[in-house]
């Protein structure tokens, strides 16, 4: 690395240099049994020159490269943006645990019984299920050098479990699902295997919904597939910069119910979306995004935030590119309303726990209309059964603008969002009947 | 680079020595360039080069998968992962026979779009910006252009060994329109199969795309309800690839029971006037190859003939469990993973109808185009349309908010009752699958009628 980094400062102003490595070994379930047992190694190397005041880039997966590396970054710098930044001199970081020896440790027969547990205990409940699981666990490394001397080095582990079981009668068919991840290993499999036993049971029945506006619970999951996705888009500094964000010019304002509180959060122990760093070399911190309601922040990069004329949030992330805004983990407040109290409340409504296609809608103004894959009807305060054929039509920024409840049951939903259930008045449901 | 042929070489005289019940090998090398503006500014540019390659073996039933950017101790590689497999493995291995093929396919290099000099792309990309740009009320617009070369060498313990390569052009280009609180977009997405004058051209269009964002500002939203909705080639051709399309990939089925009856052979699906294929022997598509990453020669497939189900996708696997022939269909997206049966170029047939006599007796329905996504769920599907009109009284009426059709697939298949004699290939997007994505495809249809359609709206 210090080669290449060395290599670049000969013919670039700046330079940096992004190393990451990692192994990962997953064993994987079909159709109830065990299928495939993968090992995956990854190594790459990207190089961020500025010359000329412009920045270029390039990756490789082949270490011995380096000349041909730093041709290509040059090549591309004739063309880049003007780079609006510096690259982050030495600092400290904050202290993060990420990292979990025992990840590495864990033998794949201990991962297969994990595995096969999971999958019966969800058999011993529905007979006829057919269920796809994988356990993984994964070692990775980072480290981040630039010419101005900045240096950054992080290794994460991280551990994950999950299931998705199919029930199908005729063409009717129910699915259902869970996972788990951490940067510590999972010992047991009931966290997972009770959230899809909720799931059984509550779509034991079907039930349809008439097609009108009904009051709805968003369930964790719920939450996840069919609301976050327009507000990491909204909160995105770079979203803002351009002025497409529907939020972009209401910092300080309430926008939201003043009961929903939002942050992002890259600084929680043993989640898989913490580190001490993000791909610059920027300090991970935690951003307050909603604030009772009001818009708190929003999320930058270097470059970003340098033309916006701000600071680096630390959410400047590589997805096989340059770096650029995105979020890491964001955390919805839990409120003080079990999710019991909510469904007891509601006459007449809906329940959804998973949306199909809600991020297809015109995600910028926050419109979403989504299939209820996987959701309950309520009568009369009580989960009467599984709906199908519903469709849902709301606004995000509507939606949350007046909350009813906010559930005390926050959880993670994947590694990057944990939330309560949200209750919400009306939304409008079309639906087949 | 590193030459993967003379590794392959090395690789073929060592998978001989183990003793599993199949292995197989994947060595790539590629070169990508990619150039992205958000709005005015260049936002991304860049090039990669990558090489790296598995091994994946079958001992009792089970796989074993190994993948790696270092090439170096390929025999501890094997070793792993026909340990891993014997680790697994619990029954019997079942593998569709193939006759051992070695071949080169390879065209000729001065086609690789990476070699093409970067100032080309960009100004290519600064000439759509610039149209997209002169439309009033643009809030921003993005724009995307990537290209990639690859040669991959396939070699297994039959003694299969297959060198083929590919280039891919993907470009993405999207006007975002606003007025007050109103935000609205309009995306084009295109591709080809390595041909840069495909992507060329395209001003006009892109300028009526530009537009269109700005006339979604003070359009509509469709009425929640069912419909009759006439789809066009392009987001028809999505319907068929999400909706039918993943239906007939055996590997959801072929250990499913419940599925199988579901998918029997000979059911009826659709009117007598549906065919659907699927087909990577079409020329010069992004889905068309000669071999797939089993190294089974790629053929034509009818998955449904005159509304009957007569035919699924396979891999070699996926046909043996289920007594069929292998069709050529598993496809990795790199070297990274394994191959799982996937779609090549899925389109249905045309029929006889012109555009004129499929909406003239529609007194109200929807006339939805182009598209911004599709997925799928087995029996239910949504896709979106990215442009979307009201029918009324046999003709094309105002234009609506973009809108989200949702259905069950059996009943929306039984439910086409008039197809086109207007078939065109799509070549834009990609498809995922397995955390595979995006895997190049193409897919197509003439425009077709769909009565009972439910439409998300207000």
């Amino acid at each position: 690395m210090e080669d290449i980094l060395a290599r670049a400062k000969k013919i670039a102003e700046e330079a940096e240099v992004f190393m990451v490595a990692s192994e990962e070994t997953s064993v994987q379930f079909e159709t109830n049994r065990l299928k495939h047992i993968h090992s995956i190694q990854r190594s790459s190397v990207a190089l961020r020159v500025i010359q000329h005041g412009k920045i270029g880039y390039a990756t490789t997966t082949e270490p011995d490269n380096r000349q041909e590396l730093v041709n290509m970054a040059v090549e591309t710098a004739r063309f880049g943006m003007p780079a609006r930044f510096e690259f982050p001199s030495l600092t400290t970081y904050p202290s993060i645990e990420v990292f979990d020896a025992n990840v590495g440790a864990v033998p794949i027969e201990t991962m297969i019984n994990l595995g096969e547990e999971l999958i019966a205990t969800i058999k011993s409940h529905t007979p006829d299920i057919i269920c796809e699981a994988g356990v993984a666990r994964a070692d990775a490394s980072v480290r981040i050098i630039n010419s101005r001397g900045g240096e950054a080095n992080y290794r994460e582990s991280i551990f994950s479990l999950g299931v998705e079981g199919s029930l199908i009668r005729d063409t009717d068919m129910l699915f259902v699902g869970d996972s788990e991840t951490s940067c510590q290993p999972l010992t047991e499999s009931k966290k997972v295997a009770e959230i899809v036993l909720q799931q059984l049971e509550f779509a034991q029945n079907q039930a349809s919904v008439p097609g009108k506006l009904l009051p709805v619970v968003f369930t964790p999951r719920g939450v996840a597939s069919a609301l976050i996705t327009p507000l990491m888009i909204a909160f995105n500094g770079k979203t803002v910069l351009e002025g497409a964000s529907p939020i972009g010019n209401r910092l300080g304002e309430p926008v939201f119910d003043p009961k929903l509180w939002l942050w992002d959060d890259p600084t929680i122990a043993y989640r898989p979306a913490s580190r001490p760093c993000d791909d610059e070399g920027t300090p991970s911190q935690r951003t307050s995004l909603i604030e009772g309601g009001k818009v708190a922040h929003f999320l930058y990069d270097l470059q970003t935030a340098a033309l916006a004329h701000t600071q680096s949030t630390g959410n400047g992330d590589r997805n096989g590119g340059l770096p650029s805004p995105s979020a890491t983990a964001f955390v919805i407040a839990p409120g003080t309303t079990t999710f019991d109290e909510m469904v007891s409340d509601i006459k007449e409504g809906l329940v959804i726990e998973q949306l199909m296609g809600a991020e297809q809608g015109n995600i910028l103004s926050g419109d979403f209309s989504g299939n209820v894959l996987l959701g309950y009807k309520v009568e009369g305060g009580k989960i009467v059964g599984r709906v199908k054929d519903t469709m849902v039509t709301g606004n995000v920024y509507q939606l949350l603008k007046e909350i009813t409840a906010i559930g005390s049951d926050d959880q993670w939903v994947g590694s990057s969002i944990k939330t309560p259930s949200l209750y919400c008045p009306r939304l409008s449901v079309a639906s087949r009947g | 680079m590193p030459f993967i042929e003379a590794i392959g070489q090395q690789l073929a005289e060592m998978l001989k020595k183990y003793s599993a019940d199949y292995i197989e090998a994947h060595l790539e090398e590629s070169q990508t360039s990619h150039i992205a503006y958000r709005g005015r500014e260049l936002d991304s540019i860049g090039r990669a080069t990558a090489t790296g390659g598995n091994i994946r073996a079958m001992v009792k039933g089970a796989w074993g998968f190994v993948s790696f950017n270092d090439l170096n101790e390929l025999a501890n590689k094997v070793e792993l992962a026909v340990k891993q497999a014997q680790l697994a493995g619990r029954e019997q291995s079942q593998l569709a026979p193939v006759t051992p093929v070695v071949d080169a396919v390879l065209t000729e290099t001065d086609r690789n779009p990476v070699a093409i000099p970067l100032a080309k792309k960009k100004q290519l990309l600064d000439e759509y910006n610039d149209v997209i740009w002169q439309t009033p009320k643009l809030q921003t617009s993005i724009a995307g252009y990537g290209d990639s070369y690859k040669k991959v060498i396939f070699l297994n313990s039959s003694g299969s060994y297959i060198e083929q390569d590919r280039m891919d052009i993907a470009l993405r280009l999207a006007a975002v329109a606003t007025e007050g609180n109103e935000v609205q977009q309009a995306v084009m997405s295109l591709g080809s199969r390595g041909d840069f004058t495909e992507v060329q051209g395209l001003h006009h269009q892109v300028e009526k795309m530009a537009q269109r964002s700005v006339e979604l500002l003070s359009a509509p939203q469709v009425k929640g309800k069912e419909y009759t909705v006439v789809l066009d080639p392009v987001l028809a051709g999505v319907f068929a690839h999400e909706a039918f399309g993943h239906l007939s990939e055996s590997d959801f089925v072929y250990e499913n029971d419940r599925l199988r009856e579901v998918m029997t052979l000979g059911k009826q699906f659709g009117g007598k006037l549906l065919n659907i294929i699927d087909d990577p022997t079409m020329p010069r598509l992004r889905g068309s190859y000669k071999y797939d990453d089993e190294g089974v020669p790629a053929k034509k497939t009818y998955l449904i003939r005159e509304g009957k189900l007569v035919g699924r996708l396979h891999s070699r696997e996926t046909a043996a469990k289920m007594g069929e022939k292998p069709t050529g269909n598993a496809r990795a997206i790199n070297y990274r993973f394994p191959p799982i049966v996937r779609m090549s170029n899925t389109y249905i047939e045309p029929d006889s109808a012109s555009f004129e006599d499929i909406i003239s007796d529609i007194k109200e329905g929807v006339y939805a185009r182009n598209w911004y996504g599709g997925t799928t769920s087995m029996e239910m599907f949504t896709f979106s349309a990215g442009e979307a009109y009201m029918i009324r009284n046999g003709k094309i009426a105002e234009l609506l908010r973009p809108v989200v059709l949702t259905g069950n697939v059996f009943t929306t298949l039984m439910n086409i009752d008039a197809i086109g004699n207007d078939l065109e290939m799509n070549q834009g997007g990609g498809c995922g699958k397995g955390g595979q994505v995006p895997l190049p495809v193409s897919n197509g249809s003439p425009h077709i009628r769909i009565r009972h359609c439910l439409v998300g709206g207000k």
